[in-house]
């Protein structure tokens, strides 16, 4: 996107007011353009120039460096973009630009030479009468024209502008295209006289125009422009001639584009004429030139209409997304520059896009202009359908693929068991207040609902005798503990287990399965009391072997158990082999 | 050793005819000439050719009598030289069995008078067999009788010698280069990786099992399943809870309390926690009323509803009783359309066999929409169901206390050539829905299905109990392939 750079205290005169470095963010922001870089003339300099950055001092001139949308020509330089601000900020009003109504007799004339077809057909002209230039609003002029040469102008293959003091000439002017070597004149920035073909050698060394050498050096023809004492204007699109060079004086300007695309050079000489007429004496008025070509057709450039559109009210509101009246759309249109009033009935609204928005082409730019106006962060959000994860599952099954990655298999058992396997197998005493129990069980295999996964864990390890160990099972999931909080008075509970079952009881190999579940769940190991992390404790559960076990405590809480098998719980169960057992609640994890 | 010898031999000569020989005449262990022959005929150096010769070897009857002389001539010596000695007084001086064959030899050798009284009848003998043992142990040849005698007398046995002749082989070479089964990091940096000459992989075999860690196969189903459900815009439902009242389970289903499905014979119930705590009282009364009297246009089943039935504790029948939940707070909001999924476990007190189990996984999709017709039900079960491999489908009206109409799904089994049942489905009657609060256009469509049953049929097993619980063979979970359902 283009940048354009602007000195800020000039922009906050011509905006009326001043602005917190914020302020005018926010304000470019809701516009659509953006504050890109905020530094000083020097700063721009020293860093062209790869010097070391001086340190600024307060009467350097700060610089705004603003990107603006590649489709907005209007925007390329200071007048431009403030009149657009301003208008958008509801304190001036969309100008009307006016061609001076004079008649053909008096208007300059431009004539077209056929040969002009071999190279660069088109030439489009206007004046600007009456301007008055400061060195501010000059440099500017020369600003504009260097920002459309690199934008819309395609470095100057598509169009080149020339401007010139009107003054030093005298009309008719002629547009031809010469054999080099016929082509003689002195440039501008120059003292002496060059051949044209010369001339091209000569710019070879020059770093600015080098590159735009090639768009002419092999054409038979050069494209240059005289007027009736056959002076020099320009040869397009490489430079002017010294003759009729602008000054800070300069009164009355004649302004050319050459061009191989026509519409786009209407475009650019529209942009330059809107946006300098401003200065001029009858402001906002522009004189015509008539360009007559070799055929004998004549056009009357610039051409300053309007262009209309009728545009369904239903089609802004419903794309946008906000009912809007038509006096609110047609308001909020004119704060973008269009023209806007209600059309007929009041279903449509009709708009008028001026000269200098040649970026509305469809009735969906107008809908856009709305909706910048109206504030894209005030429209209303509507949601989409969209689907909520259950983080428990999800988390259960981040952690199953985890633990498969670690090398153990995944088992499935059953809920229910005996209350036998649940409680007195296990060395554990059944006191009534942790298990839910069924009543009308067909078989002592679904007595009561598991409140631990170790009881399946054993019962997979003992039907498993044959398999070559060790053995490395785990299981995620539910056991249900009573629960006055809840309405059926019984809560599931997501828990973790593994066990490992070899010629020795593995218990470092669970230990480990430990930390790497804690590292998984992005959990610091800390000093034992350290409510930050995860510490390990000896503990005494009646299912582990006494010394040979360990709770682990989570952010303050214990949440689980590890250790070895005790021998008489190995028993119960058929197991002729040491056996480590982990399990622990994974639902802590999902609290905060 | 033995590997130049053979190679330096067989680098002047055409054939090694024997290796027995060979190891003789070289001073080797005929054991570790066969070691090195296998080995280089493995790698091509040499061609062997198997040899067999029956030679005789001693018992352990032969080798006592090799050393101690045979039991005849033992009983002879024991025998004094002049005079006699008593039977009973000779069987003590001698082995019981040293005895026993000793008196039959002698006698038959007419070497002694055998009576109470035994004496010599001859001076001298020979101990002949002993002399053929010790020649049999030397590896010499004895004739043909008396290797037929001693054979008779189990005192020698044949033994097939083997050995190999040896030639040239396609690789030979005079001296073996050093063959390497891997490349290592010294042979990186000495460099001799060039002169490596590797073994032949044999990949006739597989290769030893991988480490890893496994997912168990419902597991994975669930998982595809849920991606499917995903895919189509379904959100899942929270059904961790086990523990469910009659109430949600059955009654706000609509589904009447002297329903057969409601007797013990069919549900867990549960001593405790025997029965719920609270249930929501203003939609408990419209509940009640919709049970015994009807309304929203129905007449209603006309008989007592008891508040004691539905607040009987259970553990959930199917996971209809979370959607239950789900759709009661659903109706309490604006209305919005929404898809429901669950995958999850469910418990029903039946006998364990072949294909049943006490608890199961219930796979439950539903829809919530204004103005859903059976059209739309039956178009997305065949978008469910064609993602996991069955397209051809047809509906058979059913019976289900809470859906009007019900459908039963069936799918045409390409393996088995007819038509299954895959699961059931069905829209939530009115007179479920409305007491809940929706607005009369509002429909809901669901269908359910065992999670078990086509994974039964994907990876082929017949017994449940092979896929779930705690007799699953751990190898199969290890064996089992991906699931690739949906993704076809």
């Amino acid at each position: 996107m283009p940048t354009v750079s602007i000195g800020r205290d000039r922009l906050f005169a011509a905006l009326r007011r001043s602005y917190t470095q914020e302020e005018f963010e926010d304000l470019c922001f809701s516009f659509g353009i953006e504050l890109d870089d905020v530094t000083t003339e020097k700063a721009i300099i020293s860093k062209e120039k790869h010097l070391e950055e001086e340190k600024p001092s307060a009467d350097d001139e700060i610089i705004y460096k603003i990107e603006v949308p590649a489709n907005r020509y209007d925007l390329l330089c200071l007048e431009g973009l403030a009149q657009a601000l301003r208008i958008f900020n509801g304190q001036a009003k969309i100008p009307r630009y006016t061609v001076a109504k004079i008649s053909k007799e008096l208007m300059h004339k431009m004539h077209v030479k056929k040969e002009t077809s071999l190279i660069r057909p088109f030439v489009v002209c206007a004046v600007l009468r009456g301007i008055t230039f400061d060195e501010t609003s000059y440099n500017s002029f020369i600003d504009l024209q260097d920002k459309l040469h690199q934008n819309i102008c395609r470095k100057r293959t598509l169009v080149a502008i020339g401007t010139h003091d009107l003054d030093t000439l005298q009309g008719p002017f002629t547009y031809e295209a010469l054999p080099p070597p016929k082509i003689n004149f002195v440039p501008l920035k120059q003292v002496k006289n060059f051949r044209a073909d010369e001339l091209m050698e000569f710019y070879k060394s020059d770093s600015k125009l080098k590159k735009f050498l090639e768009i002419i050096e092999h054409s038979s023809v050069f494209p240059v422009i005289y007027d009736s004492n056959r002076t020099v204007l320009s040869l397009p699109p490489i430079i002017n001639g010294a003759h009729s060079a602008i000054t800070l004086k300069t009164k009355n300007v004649f302004i050319e584009c050459t061009a191989t695309d026509i519409t786009k050079a209407k475009i650019v000489l529209n942009t330059m004429v809107t946006t300098f007429a401003t200065y001029c004496e009858r402001k906002f008025e522009v004189e015509p030139v008539e360009v007559i070509s070799f055929d004998g057709s004549s056009s009357v450039y610039p051409d300053l209409s309007e262009y209309n559109m009728e545009v369904p009210l239903s089609y802004i509101t419903g794309s946008i997304g906000v009912p809007l009246e038509v006096d609110e759309v047609t308001n909020l249109l004119k704060r973008m520059q269009l023209n806007a009033e209600k059309a007929g009935s009041g279903h449509n609204i009709s708009v008028s896009v001026p000269p200098t928005r040649s970026d509305i082409l469809h009735p969906c730019d107008v809908m856009e202009d709305v909706a910048i106006a109206y504030g894209y962060n005030n429209i209303p959000k509507r949601k989409l359908s969209s689907l909520k994860p259950l983080p428990l599952n999800q988390l259960s099954d981040l952690i199953r693929s985890e633990i498969a990655m670690s090398g153990f298999t995944e088992v499935l058992t059953w809920i229910l068991c005996s209350k036998k396997e649940n409680f007195e197998m296990l060395n554990r005493k059944d006191d009534k207040s942790t298990a839910v129990i069924i009543g009308n069980p067909r078989s002592s295999d679904f007595e009561v609902v598991r409140t631990s996964l170790m009881p399946g864990m054993l019962k997979t390890v003992g039907h498993n005798k044959d398999h070559p160990k060790p053995i490395k099972i785990y299981e995620v999931g539910d056991v249900v503990l009573l629960d006055e909080k809840k309405d059926v008075g019984a809560s599931n509970h997501r828990l973790l287990s593994a066990l490992y079952c070899g010629a020795n009881s593995g218990f470092e190999l669970i230990h480990s399965l430990v930390d790497r579940i804690m590292e998984v769940m992005g959990t610091p190991f800390v000093p034992v009391g350290d409510k930050s992390g995860y510490y390990i404790e000896l503990s005494d559960e009646p299912e582990f072997l006494l010394g040979r076990q360990a709770k682990i405590v989570y952010k303050g809480r214990r949440i689980g158990n590890f250790g070895i098998v005790h021998p008489e719980v190995l028993n119960n169960f058929d197991i002729p082999d040491p056996c480590s057992f982990l399990e622990l609640d994974i639902e802590y994890f999902l609290q905060s | 050793m033995a590997e130049d010898a053979i190679l330096g031999y067989l680098a002047t000569a055409e054939e090694i005819p024997d290796s027995g020989q060979f190891a003789t005449q070289h001073g080797l262990h005929h054991n570790d000439v066969v070691n090195v022959i296998k080995s280089l005929h493995g790698f091509r150096y040499i061609d062997a050719q198997d040899i067999k010769r029956e030679s005789w070897v001693l018992t352990d009857e032969g080798k006592k009598y090799a050393a101690d002389g045979s039991p005849e001539v033992q009983l002879f010596f024991a025998i004094p030289q002049q005079g006699s000695i008593s039977k009973d007084e000779l069987q003590k001086k001698l082995e019981p069995s040293v005895f026993k064959i000793g008196c039959s030899q002698a006698g038959r050798n007419k070497w002694v008078d055998m009576g109470k009284q035994v004496s010599r009848k001859v001076q001298h003998v020979e101990d002949k067999v002993k002399g053929l043992l010790i020649r049999v142990q030397n590896g010499e040849e004895i004739g043909k009788d008396d290797v037929n005698s001693l054979k008779a007398r189990k005192l020698i046995v044949a033994q097939t010698w083997k050995g190999y002749s040896v030639r040239k082989g396609p690789n030979y070479a005079p001296k073996k280069k050093k063959v390497a089964t891997d490349l290592t990091r010294e042979n990186l940096q000495r460099g001799d990786w060039k002169e490596l000459e590797f073994k032949e992989y044999n990949f006739n075999a597989k290769g030893p099992p991988a480490e890893a860690g496994h997912l168990h196969p419902l597991q994975k189903v669930k998982q595809q399943l849920t991606n499917i459900f995903l895919q189509m815009g379904f959100e899942e439902m929270p059904t961790n809870n086990f523990v469910e009242s009659s109430f949600w389970n059955f009654d706000a289903l609509f589904q009447p309390q002297q329903h057969p499905a409601r007797d013990s014979h069919d549900t867990f119930f549960l001593e405790a926690p025997s029965t719920t705590r609270e249930l929501p009282e203003d939609y408990v009364q419209l509940v009640k009323s919709v049970h015994e009297s009807g309304g929203y246009g129905s007449r209603g089943y006309m008989y007592d509803w008891k508040r004691e039935e539905a607040n009987k504790n259970l553990l959930r029948t199917h996971t209809t009783a979370v959607s239950t939940r789900m759709l009661y707070d659903l109706a309490k909001q604006p209305f919005a359309p929404k898809r429901y999924f669950s995958i999850d476990r469910v418990f029903r007190n039946e006998s364990v066999d072949r294909t049943h189990l006490a608890e199961f996984h219930q796979i439950e999709g539903l829809v919530c929409d204004r103005g859903l017709t059976l059209g739309d039900l039956i178009g997305v079960l065949n978008d469910f169901f064609s993602r996991l491999g069955m397209s051809k489908l047809r509906f058979k009206p059913a019976y289900n206390p809470y859906t009007e109409p019900s459908m039963e799904i069936f799918s045409y089994h390409e393996g088995l050539k007819k038509w299954v049942e895959i699961g059931n489905s069905g829209m939530f009657r009115p007179e479920m829905l409305l007491p809940m609060g929706f607005p009369e256009d509002v429909r809901v469509i669901a269908w359910g299905l065992s999670l078990e049953r086509p994974t039964m049929i994907l990876y082929g097993i017949d017994n449940i109990r092979d896929l779930f619980g705690h007799k699953v063979d751990l190898s199969l979970i290890k064996r089992n392939p991906l699931c690739r359902i949906g993704i076809n």
